[in-house]
């Protein structure tokens, strides 16, 4: 049995502006290290609602959520970012990259801010990244002259500086043409395979999903089969 | 904290946007200027107009009032002692003008660290004979040298010598306006007649103007020994001894005590002077009250930029956020830049203020009251500069406070969800 990562207990949600709805109803699943997750399920089904309770920036919830065995219930925000900046690498459908910096600085900011590694360690390991990701050549441009697959590229080798025990992602694909849809799905792959990388992908894409090792659908706020 | 990436992180917002940075700056700078400027124009104006009474007068000045004595014979009486005496008609007794032992006065006065310095004085009321007709006028008898350096009186000499007063026996120098009444200038020789009415020549060796024009046409001044002279009292006769103190403040508790220590007469500037207290301080305060609305207007403008900034950042702060910086990071982001609008806009405008003030002072500004000042007056004090340097880091911080607690204060999910 190997290592679990992630667990959610019983999580539930409700929005209660203007009448309360139901959005998430008694939710259950581990996620275990290595393993490549996907969560399908149609639009307003609550996914994306999980994705973010799940990633700790969503703290209105009922149940538990443990990262690496710890309880994020009950936690400060300054703990929860820290938590987020060292444990969490997030890939956004819309790509977000801070305009004002280049490749190379967008790729760093999440490790300088870890504060781990000197500041000429975390560039030598934010090129390692872009090398990986074969887009190296790139570093020194701004972000906003990328096109949205090398912007998508960039945004997975800032998730990667700090060695996140799990990357997250919101349709990571759903901005992008086929081409770059499987180029992304390819560093995915190549990250789970090779690098033994967690990683739980929210899409509706289902020839992206169907290609992962695990499969978790939802319907109308719960889980019908994983 | 890493202060260094969000020091980094704030200037790459700022740099990403500079025009609107400019012009927060900008705002910052131009009122600094402006507080710069208004605060050493007023206060140099004020210290002027102060300088013109103040400057003149002694913190302390020790003299002989003519009044009846306080104690009156019924007084002695014992049988009476009890009573509540009401007497009419008081005259004062034949007492002298002239300070007693004014000599150990003087020599008390030196060794006493808390005075700068003293000038004796005495005063002559006396007839100006211009022809027929005699104009009524007064000569200060003084010791130039103590007066010139206590009492700037080399500041309203605007023909002769100074000195001339001490070294040419019989001398004068004559107000303005009264040398223009008895048609006198330097090197003529004029007629008074004492209140005695022996005549005596006097050889004029200056003229002052002391920006009084009441001053100008009654006053003029001699040495001691010639109004001594004129007056035919002995050597050691003095009527007033006039005391500058280091600190003016002491003046009032100095001077009651200089009363009991010589039996005297004792008035403090504060006493004499204090309308002209009142005045500058009025003046003060208004400057300072444009001065902090100007940078209050300038803290709004920062305001709103910051304001508009994080609308436009809202994407970068919930990545940023949503990337591991907490909320505390983000308003300190925040915080830095506007901070660093208020520092280098500050910065700016102190250079500028002082640049602006320099030139004021040297637009000309000639006025017949003021003969010595030639050029706007100008207080080059540091310590404006210091308020204003304070002051445009504490407005930059209270405008830059809100919008950095409402950016930290937002929440990411709602901004990734929202696309």
């Amino acid at each position: 049995m190997s290592e679990i990562i992630l667990e959610a207990k019983h999580i539930s949600k409700s929005f209660h502006d203007p009448v309360t709805i139901n959005v998430l109803n008694n939710i259950n699943f581990t996620i275990n290290k290595g393993e490549f997750v996907s969560i399908i399920g149609k639009s307003g089904c609550g996914k994306s609602t999980l994705l973010y309770i799940l990633s700790t920036m969503d703290t209105d919830y009922e149940g538990d959520l443990l990262i690496d065995k710890e309880s994020m219930k009950n936690k400060k925000e300054a703990n929860l970012a820290r938590l987020r900046n060292e444990k969490i690498g997030f890939v956004f459908q819309f790509h977000y990259l801070l305009n004002e910096f280049t490749v190379l600085q967008n790729v760093m900011l999440p490790g300088l801010k870890l504060n781990k590694y000197s500041e000429q360690e975390v560039e030598h390991r934010a090129m390692e990244r872009l090398k990986t990701l074969d887009i190296q050549k790139l570093y020194s441009k701004k972000a906003n002259q990328l096109s949205g697959g090398e912007k998508q590229r960039v945004a997975i080798a800032r998730a990667l500086i700090n060695d996140p025990y799990i990357i997250m992602g919101d349709e990571p694909t759903g901005n992008l043409d086929k081409k770059n849809s499987e180029i992304v799905f390819d560093i995915f792959k190549q990250l789970c395979d090779e690098h033994n990388q967690t990683l739980m992908i929210v899409t509706h894409d289902q020839s992206f999903s169907k290609k992962t090792n695990r499969i978790i659908e939802m319907e109308d706020g719960k889980i019908i089969s994983q | 904290m890493n202060y260094k990436l969000i020091i980094s992180i704030a200037r790459s917002l700022l740099l990403a946007r500079w025009k609107q940075t400019l012009v927060a700056a900008i705002g910052v700078t131009f009122s600094i200027t402006m507080f710069i400027t208004l605060l050493s124009f007023m206060t140099g104006l004020n210290d002027l107009l102060d300088g013109l009474i103040l400057n003149r007068s002694p913190h302390v000045r020790l003299y002989n009032e003519i009044k009846p004595t306080k104690i009156q014979p019924i007084n002695f009486s014992k049988d009476f002692i009890n009573y509540h005496n009401f007497i009419h008609s008081i005259k004062s007794t034949n007492s002298r003008e002239e300070i007693y032992n004014n000599g150990s006065i003087m020599e008390t006065l030196k060794n006493d660290n808390r005075v700068l310095g003293f000038a004796p004085k005495l005063t002559a009321q006396v007839f100006f004979n211009e022809g027929s007709i005699n104009i009524n006028g007064l000569i200060n008898g003084v010791d130039i040298i103590a007066e010139s350096e206590l009492f700037f009186f080399n500041d309203y000499l605007i023909s002769g010598k100074e000195l001339d007063l001490k070294n040419v026996s019989n001398s004068i120098v004559l107000g303005k306006g009264l040398a223009e009444k008895l048609l006198a200038n330097v090197g003529d020789v004029i007629q008074i007649t004492t209140s005695q009415g022996e005549i005596f020549p006097l050889k004029v060796v200056g003229l002052f103007q002391s920006g009084l024009q009441e001053i100008d046409k009654l006053q003029s001044y001699a040495s001691i020994g010639t109004t001594q002279k004129i007056l035919g009292k002995s050597k050691n006769h003095i009527t007033d001894i006039q005391i500058k103190l280091k600190d003016i403040t002491q003046a009032p508790a100095i001077a009651k005590e200089y009363a009991q220590l010589f039996q005297t007469d004792a008035e403090d500037i504060q006493t004499a002077s204090s309308q002209f207290e009142t005045g500058s301080s009025v003046r003060t305060i208004i400057s300072y009250s444009v001065g902090i609305t100007l940078l209050v207007v300038a803290g709004f403008g920062i305001y709103n930029i910051l304001n508009m900034m994080i609308y436009e950042k809202m994407d970068s702060i919930a990545i940023l956020k949503a990337t591991g910086f907490s909320g505390k990071d983000v308003n300190m982001i925040f915080l830095v830049i506007a901070l660093s609008i208020g520092f280098f806009g500050g910065f700016g405008g102190l250079f500028f203020g002082f640049i602006l003030s320099s030139v004021i002072d040297q637009i000309p500004f000639n006025t017949a009251a003021l003969p010595t000042i030639t050029t706007y007056p100008i207080n080059y004090n540091p310590i404006f500069y210091i308020i204003g340097a304070f002051f445009s880091l504490v407005t930059t911080y209270l405008a830059g406070w809100f919008p950095a607690r409402k950016a930290s204060k937002i929440d990411p999910v709602i901004i990734i969800r929202g696309k």
